[in-house]
């Protein structure tokens, strides 16, 4: 059983205009996504700006209600969890923000930041309590004369130890890293990620690490969603979707990252995307990725194509959502003419 | 890498982890220096600022003034001015206009030969009342329908703020009139009219800093891990969003001062022969052009100093209540 | 390479503050050649904008100043010139994109009124020929329609094409000069690699020196011909840019190499990070400002900052460790044995 298992969730926001607030269209932020996080493993969601994957990190938690789909946890469907049941499953999912200047209280002592959960939940004494809050900075590479200070006298990334010790209080199993490197510097960035490594090792976490910067998600995770205006195009194994990407998105995505090494930089090729994303409140028909897509046919503007598995060279799990997937044979890339049937919605749809 | 004390790490010596080590226990420009409170912050802070100084030095003293005159209203005596602010002297007062400074009565005394020194004395603590229950009781209020409007929005919001627009909109002095009328006159009842009157002011000014900090992601932590609407709100909401009010605290208190004067000068405030600093602006205004000037120049000058030790102190605060200006 | 544009000596820029002289750039020196790119890189408060920007003349003053040092574009001395003439130099002979498109348009003024601003602030031109000029750069920098888009305002415009509009902005006087200060860090990376392309085929262009500010080792292994590591308002060590990634001679330089995780990665490994916090630069020491982050760090490095030492052709560092040292330490890191491949 999977640790997570989200299937077609959908979070739309509506466009209110007009003094009486009529909803005069949505924002399609996620639309449909389905993934599953095995226990132990680090799912990445990576994409461009408005593509939805912190709206569905955000989602995955009930901090903001979904519109449709369904979220299982651990065997428990999320959604329809009650507010007291929620309280509970809480202790199990916890996020870690990207912000470090704006995901501390400015107005609270690192002890009280750290150490709310277990006071929300009733854990312990107080005296257990701040053992364990001191524990927690331990674990995360800072010390306990650090407990009383206020959030504005550390450096960013400092800051986002603590956003983590946070995360980590109630010892629990999931943990949505909504872009926790971004706003660091490269030699901090580093230090994080490290530091996330090893208690995914230590203690045994699960992690969906929401990120743009396909370097980052990379080096942090098992598999990979890359996600296109609210919509999961491919999911793989890491290594495989670097290697062998088979969305036409994913592979302008992965040449349009520069590699710091100027020789291999240098001899690349680069897919150029014409344009920009279009706007989630009126995305495309059919494929949302087919205006911009260098392989685009007539049959892309029909209808969205399914997640499906292609089947990869050794059977490893690999989906994509595309009529004109790339194949990989023998080493050998190629692209068919002919549409993919696989990824023809059902009739019905 | 730099020596240093990890004190404390031998309780988790099971726990530490190999990042620990490459990290080198972050040493940096706070270390060793005793952290401080938020409070002991913001008054090293408020130190610097000397205007604001002069305004908390300024409050202290009238607050005082008021507290001793308050506490001897319970005496026998009934006062502590050197005369007993009430006390018709008609010799005092040839020709119905008072007579000047002198040194026996520094500040004159009045049309009816009643000290004016004492009088602004005993007057001190009915403004000061006036000013901190009033203000407390708009500010609870404020204070409660204030973050709940912001925080929740949708009807809640709607219903609230409506009615606050209801309580702008209307003629100030008419509504204090209405409730005045309702409640009968009073000293307390002053304090809760003006009081009842003033929570739309908090209310919508505090909705405002609401919904930026709602969305700041410490909210959502907090969210995150649990915590109860009442506990966002009251713990990670409502104490960032405290800057902007104490401004209006202190402005607020100065206004209900300046509104009871103006009900006392309507002649529904505070009722004779009790004295307000507004009371007593109301009836020395007439003997100003009859030359009487020092009856009305003490208790307006008294409220004058009030105010702006109350604002002044007020945009003080503001500015070094926030953890984020550092130094 | 082409003439010399631009020569920078010894540039010193010191802020004086309430709490105390922050040293944002302090003693840095670089040269600048037509068509030539210089990468300067370097994290969040290591000096890499107040250089750029003191370039210009824009440090606000008080609290800023230029202290020492002195900056030469051709044979004129930009420290000299006077107020006027330094505002001919802004956009004539150097221009500047920035980080943020969104707030260095101005939101109320037509895409076209700002460009044509420029157009008739520096050049003789009237109201009618700089506006079809602004169509024209517009069109340059790859906006289609782009007749149509200079009677929009900047909200009708992506962050993409606001980046495109603000280089169309800063070539409209063909300057020698083209500053960009972390021009991509705001955009999505497709539309980086956009930018990237623009910012290349401009410079082509018009033969123009360009000055990249980033903190992206990525971009830089891209574009620049050059780079300039600096760390705590020095300069730490500069070279061509081969030199840089494959010849790196300071620590920092290691460190910033080792903590990128790469794309082109086969095997997983672990990243190296360099230990510590950024240093507070009310209170950076006499010597080397990376003492305290540096593993190879002895007693001489606190107080004493190192002479420049020249380790190649056109590659200088500044550092106290002996250079058989460095070399030895250097071959021991995991992460460089990637590079010997």
């Amino acid at each position: 059983m999977s640790l997570l298992e989200v299937k077609g969730l959908k979070k739309h926001f509506p466009i209110k205009s007009g003094i009486l607030k009529r909803t005069t269209g949505q924002v399609y932020a996620v639309d449909g996504v389905s993934f599953s996080v095995e226990k132990g493993e680090t799912l990445g969601l990576v994409g461009e700006s408005g593509c939805g994957k912190s709206t569905t990190g955000r989602a995955v938690l009930r901090l903001i209600a979904p519109t449709a789909g369904t979220i299982i946890f651990e065997g428990v469907d999320i959604m329809a969890a009650s507010r007291a049941q929620m309280q509970t499953l809480r202790r199990d999912m916890q996020i870690i923000f990207q912000d470090p200047y704006a995901s501390l209280n400015p107005r609270m002592r690192v002890r009280n930041i750290v150490g709310e959960s277990l006071k929300i939940h009733n854990v312990g004494t107080e005296a257990e309590r701040k053992k364990r809050v001191f524990e927690l900075l331990e674990i995360v590479g800072l010390s306990t004369e650090h407990a009383e200070r206020y959030p504005h006298e550390f450096s960013g990334g400092q800051r986002q130890r603590i956003g983590i010790a946070r995360a980590l209080a109630l010892q629990p199993k999931l943990i949505i890293c909504d872009e926790p490197v971004s706003a660091l510097d490269v030699s901090i960035r580093a230090q994080v990620i490290n530091l996330l490594e090893d208690l995914q090792d230590e203690f045994d976490l699960t992690y969906v690490f929401i990120a743009h910067d396909l370097s980052v998600v990379k080096h942090t995770s098992d598999r990979v969603a890359v996600m296109y205006l609210g919509k999961i195009v491919e999911i793989s194994d890491s290594a495989v979707l670097y290697d062998r990407p088979q969305h036409p998105y994913t592979e302008a995505l992965l040449s349009a990252v520069p590699i710091p090494d100027p020789h291999t930089e240098r001899a690349r090729r680069r897919i150029i995307l014409e344009g920009d994303v279009p706007s989630p409140a009126n995305p495309p028909k059919g494929c949302v990725f087919h205006p911009r897509c260098p392989r685009a046919q007539e049959d892309c503007t029909a209808a969205m194509p399914a997640l499906v598995s292609t089947g990869g060279d050794a059977g490893e799990r690999h989906e994509v959502a595309c009529y004109f997937p790339a194949r990989f044979k023998d080493g050998e890339r190629s692209v068919a003419g002919e549409p993919f049937a696989g990824a023809s919605p059902p009739a019905s749809a | 890498m730099a020596e240093r004390d990890t004190s404390g790490s031998q309780v988790t010596q099971d726990l530490t982890i190999s990042t620990v080590s490459e990290l080198d226990l972050i040493e940096d420009k706070y270390s060793g220096r005793k952290p401080l409170g938020l409070w002991a912050d913001t008054w090293r802070r408020l130190k610097r600022n000397h205007l604001a100084v002069v305004g908390m030095c300024i409050i202290i003293v009238f607050l005082a003034v008021g507290m001793t005159e308050e506490i001897a209203s319970f005496t026998p005596k009934g006062y502590l001015a050197p005369y007993n602010p009430n006390a018709v002297n008609y010799a005092l007062s040839p020709k119905g206009l008072g007579s000047p400074p002198s040194w026996s009565h520094p500040f004159g005394t009045d049309y009816l030969g009643r000290d004016v020194f004492s009088r602004v004395l005993v007057a001190t603590r009915i403004s000061m009342l006036v000013g901190v229950i009033a203000v407390a009781i708009a500010l609870i209020i404020g204070l409660i329908l204030g973050p709940i409007s912001g925080y929740y929005g949708g009807w809640v919001d709607s219903v609230i703020m409506r009615t606050a627009d209801v309580f702008f909109a209307f003629p100030y002095i008419l509504f204090v009139l209405l409730i005045m009328t309702v409640l009968g006159p009073g000293l307390w009842n002053v304090f809760i009219a003006i009081g009842i009157l003033g929570w739309a002011t908090y209310a919508r000014l505090n909705r405002g800093s609401v919904l930026s900090v709602k969305a700041m992601e410490y909210v959502e932590a907090a969210r995150a891990q649990g915590a109860s609407d009442l506990r966002i709100i009251f713990r990670h909401v409502l104490p960032n969003t405290m800057a902007p009010v104490y401004v209006a605290i202190a402005m607020g208190i100065g206004g209900a001062i300046v509104t009871e004067a103006a009900l006392s000068f309507l002649g529904i405030g505070i009722q004779p022969p009790n004295a307000s600093w507004g009371k007593m602006i109301a009836d020395y205004l007439s003997y100003l052009a009859a030359g009487s000037w020092w009856m009305l120049t003490f208790p307006s000058v008294f409220l004058v100093i009030t105010v702006f030790g109350f604002i002044s102190f007020g945009n003080g605060l503001r500015d070094a209540t926030d953890p984020k200006l550092k130094e | 390479m082409g003439e010399r544009l631009l020569t920078v000596d010894g540039l010193s820029t010191h802020f004086f503050t309430y709490a105390g002289v922050v040293k944002a750039v302090n003693g840095v020196s670089f040269t600048l050649d037509r068509k030539e790119t210089l990468g300067i890189v370097g994290e969040s408060g290591s000096g890499k904008t107040v250089a750029a920007l003191s370039l210009m003349r824009l440090i606000p003053d008080p609290p800023g100043k230029i202290v020492e040092g002195s900056l030469m574009l051709g044979d004129r001395d930009l420290r000299k010139l006077s107020d006027e003439e330094i505002r001919q130099v802004r956009g004539n002979d150097i221009a500047m994109i920035f980080q943020d498109p969104m707030t260095s348009l101005n939101p109320v003024l037509k895409i076209g009124n700002q460009i044509a601003e420029a157009i008739i602030l520096h050049q003789d031109k009237g109201k009618g020929e700089a506006w079809k000029m602004a169509a024209e750069l517009l069109d340059r920098v790859g906006i289609p329609d782009a007749e149509k888009r200079v009677n929009q305002y900047p909200f009708e415009f992506s962050g993409g094409m606001r980046q495109r509009a603000m280089i169309a902005m800063a070539i409209s006087c063909n300057p020698d000069i083209l500053i960009a200060d972390e021009p991509t860090t705001a955009l999505d990376v497709t539309i980086q690699a956009q930018i990237i392309d623009v910012i290349e085929e401009m410079q082509q262009a018009y033969e123009s020196g360009v000055i990249l500010i980033t903190h992206d080792l990525g971009v830089v292994a891209e574009i620049a011909d050059k780079v300039m590591v600096m760390y705590g308002g020095r300069t730490v060590e500069y070279g061509g840019i081969d030199e840089i990634f494959y010849n790196p001679h300071h620590p920092y330089t290691w460190g910033l190499l080792g903590s990128l995780p790469r794309l082109d990665q086969t095997e997983k490994t672990r990243l190296t990070p360099i230990k510590g916090q950024p240093p507070d630069l009310i209170a950076l020491p006499s010597g080397c400002p990376f003492v305290g982050r540096c593993l190879y760090e002895r007693p001489t490095c606190r107080n004493q900052w190192p002479a420049l030492e020249i380790v190649g052709p056109e590659h200088g560092v500044n550092c106290w460790i002996p250079e058989d040292e460095r070399r030895e330490v250097r071959a021991s890191l995991p992460h460089f044995q990637e590079y010997a491949k």
